[in-house]
């Protein structure tokens, strides 16, 4: 690695560490512009008990002096404080509940629109302007075009109330199949669409005619020069896909009772528990400028052609 | 014919003043033509386009004027009327379907319109709130998009015409904004702004259009603006530097002149369509919002929120969800649609 690539990591991973901290700090102010602030709850109690619970979260001390404390308690302690709505509870826990069912319902869409995605557009790709590349197009831009509620929302009448055949709630048993698929679509379309042109320019390359000239099987080329070259673009696409599968999933865990982070993030909106919010927004947050991150630094590793900005 | 073809004599003949028709021939008429002209033909030559174009222009047309002379009103339940107990034969109504009292007014022989969708569960028409909801996402797409429009041209053109250390902080002030989780930030903002802003507008005019929609527009003149204003900025500096801007002056055009031929031809189209395709865009943000709970203000219906409150009686009356699901479809891969043909059809050089 050259001394200019490490320059370029370091770079990112200040930025990536600066945008964690905004997102910290916005979270943390917007949040307390909130009328009342954000640990009032609609129970109307006396004083005296008031002063006493904020004397407990350290509400009585100045703002940014409690901003300090909420960024020292997360940075030191992975502390986000306690959930309003759950009594007992601490955000991170709720969190911690739900990020088993949603790592896996996250990973297993990204898996399978990776790979469906790929193979859809080196299909397309190779059968250019044919038939079933004119019909993977048109599909595909009819997926980039419906919001993942309404996919969501339309296979689960189809599939799961009309037909019957898959069921309708994320916990149960094969539960996570249509909220999969519907997580799925979306980027899977996206992939499809990149993979489709960047082998498109690949297949114009001078090295595929070198190979075919040399009398290499048209497997061999597809696999081992094409597909190889034209996978590379789809690398930046990662952080992107990560960031729609996390706010997809809010949705999709919301139509499907899937026992998610995104479900128990969506019901704190709603109830307007804040420091759920707040911790959930931070974490969620980290783990895309996180994956984006890696992403970026992994395009720039993979391709030695790529120059540095 | 001509047997010596390096022979250095020439012909007579063909030194023979033109005659008037022949001159004729040689001019070809054809009107002038301007940028707007030549890119509106391009663009109508695009089928997708064309009809994508014609989509969006009818479906904008009957969600302003339908409200107009429709009989029935997005936010009236039907089943009540002042002085009576609720008529609960209104509510859920299948597609042509008609209440207890409208059975009656059919009998004795008058007209009723009917409620071609239906109504939902509070006995409200359907089909005009579909309506007034495509006008509400439109409306939503629209001006959000004029504001990023607006934010971004200021603050790109400010980042582009100083140059230096304002360019420098301008620009990281945009990388850091371009790396925030935009959907994410979006949803913490709309549900702080939501409460903060409800007692700050009552009773004015923003007011009327609610809080939450509100928000939604602070929130995309907060976060929406990095890419618009990136995109200036670029096209601002590359263009000064571009060889006809110096060719231009050098042939001794003024600078009004460059800025009216050269400059605004060749950065507005790359401003109006990104400014075309940003209102797909909020569109989808907008419903994805309403879903959540954070769109429009209830009764005030938008495309997504209608989708939403379908959900809850989805078993028995899944074409609710159905309706405006399609609409909202429609509405964003036509808009996307027309705006490719846009960027195709006015911008060559961004056409890969």
């Amino acid at each position: 690695m050259s001394s200019k690539t490490l320059l370029y990591i370091l770079k990112r991973l200040l930025l990536a560490l600066l945008t964690v901290w905004v997102v910290i700090t916005l979270t943390f102010f917007v949040m307390h512009a909130v009328p009342g602030g954000p640990f009032t709850s609609e129970k109307a109690i006396t004083p005296a008990a008031q002063a006493q619970l904020e004397a407990k979260y350290g509400l009585d001390k100045p703002l940014f002096v409690q901003y300090l404390t909420y960024l020292k308690d997360i940075v030191t302690e992975f502390d986000f404080g306690p959930s309003l709505k759950r009594r007992g509870m601490d955000v991170i826990d709720i969190i911690a509940d739900g990020m088993e069912t949603s790592a896996q319902l996250g990973l297993i869409a990204a898996g399978v629109a990776l790979v469906s995605g790929v193979v859809l557009g080196a299909v397309a790709a190779l059968r250019r302007n044919k038939l079933i590349d004119k019909i993977i197009m048109v599909i595909t831009t009819a997926f980039v075009s419906m919001p993942s509620f309404i996919m969501g929302s339309l296979l689960l009448v189809i599939f799961a109330l009309k037909l019957g055949v898959l069921p309708a709630n994320g916990a149960s048993e094969n539960g996570l199949i249509l909220p999969v698929i519907t997580l799925a679509l979306y980027p899977m379309a996206y992939i499809t669409r990149l993979t489709r042109s960047s082998m498109l320019d690949v297949l114009g390359q001078d090295y595929i005619r070198t190979a075919k000239a040399k009398g290499v099987s048209g497997a061999k080329i597809i696999f081992g020069h094409a597909l190889k070259n034209s996978l590379i673009p789809v690398i930046t696409y990662f952080g992107p896909m990560l960031a729609y599968i996390v706010t997809g999933s809010l949705v999709v865990e919301q139509i499907f009772a899937v026992p998610g982070i995104g479900r128990a993030f969506v019901s704190s909106i709603t109830g307007r528990d804040y420091p759920m919010i707040m911790g959930t927004t931070i974490i969620l947050a980290t783990l895309v400028v996180i994956m984006n991150l890696v992403s970026d630094i992994m395009y720039k590793v993979v391709d030695p052609r790529i120059t540095l900005e | 014919m001509n047997k010596n073809p390096f022979s250095l004599h020439v012909k007579v003949d063909d030194f023979i003043p033109a005659t008037e028709s022949e001159k004729e021939y040689m001019v070809q008429m054809r009107p002038s033509s301007t940028f707007f002209k030549d890119g509106m033909k391009r663009l109508l030559k695009n089928k997708v386009a064309t009809v994508s174009m014609i989509i969006i222009i009818l479906i904008t047309l009957a969600s302003i004027f339908l409200p107009m002379f429709w009989p029935y009103s997005y936010d009236t339940m039907l089943g009540i009327t002042p002085g009576k107990p609720v008529d609960p034969s209104y509510n859920n109504l299948a597609p042509f379907e008609y209440g207890k009292s409208e059975l009656e007014l059919i009998e004795q022989g008058e007209k009723v319109f009917p409620h071609i969708f239906g109504t939902d569960s509070a006995g409200r028409d359907y089909f005009i709130r579909v309506v007034y909801g495509a006008r509400i996402s439109l409306m939503v797409g629209f001006f959000a998009s004029i504001i990023v429009l607006i934010v971004g041209m200021l603050i790109g053109s400010i980042a582009g015409y100083c140059g230096g250390k304002v360019d420098l902080v301008i620009m990281r002030i945009v990388d850091i904004i371009y790396s925030l989780p935009d959907m994410l930030m979006v949803i913490l903002l709309s549900a702080v702004l939501r409460e903060a802003l409800a007692p700050v507008i009552d009773g004015t005019v923003l007011g009327k259009i609610g809080s939450n929609i509100i928000s939604l527009f602070v929130v995309f003149a907060l976060l929406y603006w990095v890419s618009m204003a990136r995109l200036i900025r670029g096209q601002i500096l590359s263009l000064r530097e571009q060889e006809y801007v110096l060719a231009a002056r050098a042939t001794g055009a003024k600078g009004g002149w460059i800025i009216k031929k050269h400059l605004i031809p060749n950065c507005i189209s790359v401003i109006i369509i990104s400014t075309a395709l940003q209102i797909p865009n909020a569109i989808f943000t907008e419903s994805f919002l309403s879903f959540l709970g954070l769109g429009v203000n209830a009764p005030m219906p938008s495309l997504g929120s209608l989708a939403s409150e379908a959900l809850n009686g989805i078993t028995s009356y899944s074409y609710r969800l159905v309706i405006p699901a399609i609409v909202i479809s429609l509405i964003v891969l036509s808009l996307n649609l027309f705006g490719d043909g846009l960027r195709d059809a006015f911008d060559p050089k961004l056409n890969n």
